[in-house]
């Protein structure tokens, strides 16, 4: 068996390669990693960087990830990346807004709520003189 | 005349409607087919996620990550994905059922319930229903990204590290077909270990850098995550079929109405030539 490696590169919004490679590069958390095949199993997190798929013939790829996760089994390797740039604050900051939005939602009484309150009280009455119309109708005749 | 004209004028209007109606069901068509593009390529993520994630099941970790174990309930959180924009038939009406339903369940179990909305739609039916919505997110547009989701899901995912909730649901519509979209309830956390038993021969483990705990967090974070955007991206394509559908069918309707006012307008204009005819042949005699 010849001695590659099998490579996925993903991100959540679409597939970036996937492709067999003599040896991969990536830029972990700890430092840069060079992948060879039958390495042993690793789980790391990425950092910012371009990961560097040497491919069977001398050529080599590039493609640059803003970070994620990088999972190595003896003969795969997995590149999760990550879409967004990521940080704990900037994480922290999303959901702020995200439970403030719910609590200026859930206290604005106008706008959405008496629109939809008055929707609903436009299909009763609505209902209400079809009703009335097909009773006219049957005393009519 | 007088009945004929008033005919002709709400064949006029329904046409009107109809043409309103047939430009929406070609743009929610075309949509239809780039939101389904969208969810085949966001798929290679989520299997690859997932079998990284059933690997680490696998593994024995000399760490023990709280999204992988089960404890006992008290209080659960639920994310439901709805729409933006109504007019898609029965689509929200159906999920909002599903999730009803289980909430029920869990109310009758005596557990509270959290709710993380995405979508307004969604937002307005649990303010009304007066439900405890904790997190909002809406006008995500039909592209959305995976960073506009971090911060509804990172409320979530704090809130079950604090102890807040002890399990957390998604509710959003699968895309079978597009006739068909089925509203689903799915347990997200804890992590369930279907497949963890099979290798247990393989004692085998990663080497984690630079800890287990860091790198564990990370990837279940960007899990729950990307199951959340799948839901997401499939809720999209969902309602872009079920509009197409629904307005597929108010087309139609509006066609039979036509064709029935177009009958009585003939029947109307004839009779008045009728009429007419006679009146004159009346006339006539009576010279």
């Amino acid at each position: 068996m010849s001695m590659t490696i099998h490579i996925d590169i993903v991100s959540a919004e679409s597939e970036i390669f996937s492709g067999t490679a003599n040896m991969v590069f990536a830029p972990a958390e700890m430092g840069e990693v060079g992948i060879a095949p039958r390495h042993t199993p690793l789980l790391t997190r990425l950092k910012p960087g371009e990961v560097r798929v040497q491919m069977e013939g001398q050529d080599e790829q590039f493609f640059y990830v803003s970070g994620g996760i990088l999972e190595i089994q003896p003969h795969v390797v997995t590149v999760l990346a990550d879409t967004a740039i990521r940080a704990t604050d900037l994480d922290e900051a999303a959901a702020i807004q995200a439970k403030e939005r719910a609590e200026r939602a859930m206290d604005d009484k106008q706008s959405d709520f008496d629109y939809a309150r008055a929707q609903a009280e436009l299909a009763e009455a609505v209902a209400q003189l079809r009703t009335i119309n097909s009773i006219r109708q049957k005393a009519g005749r | 005349m007088a009945g004929a004209k008033e005919v002709r004028t709400q064949i006029k209007s329904i046409g009107n409607t109809q043409k309103i109606t047939k430009a929406m069901e070609m743009v929610a068509a075309s949509k239809m087919r780039r939101a389904q593009e969208r969810m085949r390529a966001s798929r290679p993520y989520a299997e690859k996620i997932r079998s990284v994630v059933s690997h680490m099941g696998k593994a024995h970790p000399e760490y023990k990550h709280p999204y992988l174990i089960e404890r006992e309930a008290r209080r659960v959180g639920l994310i439901i994905i709805s729409t933006d924009r109504g007019l898609c038939g029965g689509l929200n009406t159906n999920l909002f059922k599903a999730a009803i339903a289980a909430m029920k369940e869990w109310q009758g179990q005596k557990l509270e319930i959290e709710l993380a909305v995405i979508g307004t739609k969604a937002m307005g039916f649990f303010k009304r229903l007066g439900g405890n919505v904790v997190s909002e997110n809406s006008h995500l547009g039909d592209t959305p990204k995976v960073e506009e989701l971090i911060g509804s899901v990172k409320v979530m995912l704090d809130a079950y590290d604090e102890g807040q909730i002890d399990r957390l649901y998604l509710a959003n519509n699968v895309f079978v077909n597009t006739m068909t979209q089925e509203p689903t309830v799915d347990q997200l956390l804890p992590v369930s270990g279907d497949e963890q038993d099979k290798h247990l021969r393989h004692h085998w483990d990663y080497i984690y850098e630079p800890d287990a705990k860091e790198v564990m967090d990370g990837l279940l974070m960007r899990y729950i995550e990307s199951l959340v955007y799948q839901g997401l991206v499939e809720n999209i394509a969902c309602e872009m079929a079920a509009r197409m559908v629904a307005m597929k069918a108010a087309s139609d309707n509006a066609g039979t109405l036509i064709d029935e006012l177009q009958l009585i307008y003939n029947k109307a204009r004839q009779a008045a030539i009728t009429q007419e005819l006679t009146e004159i042949v009346g006339g006539a005699a009576a010279v």
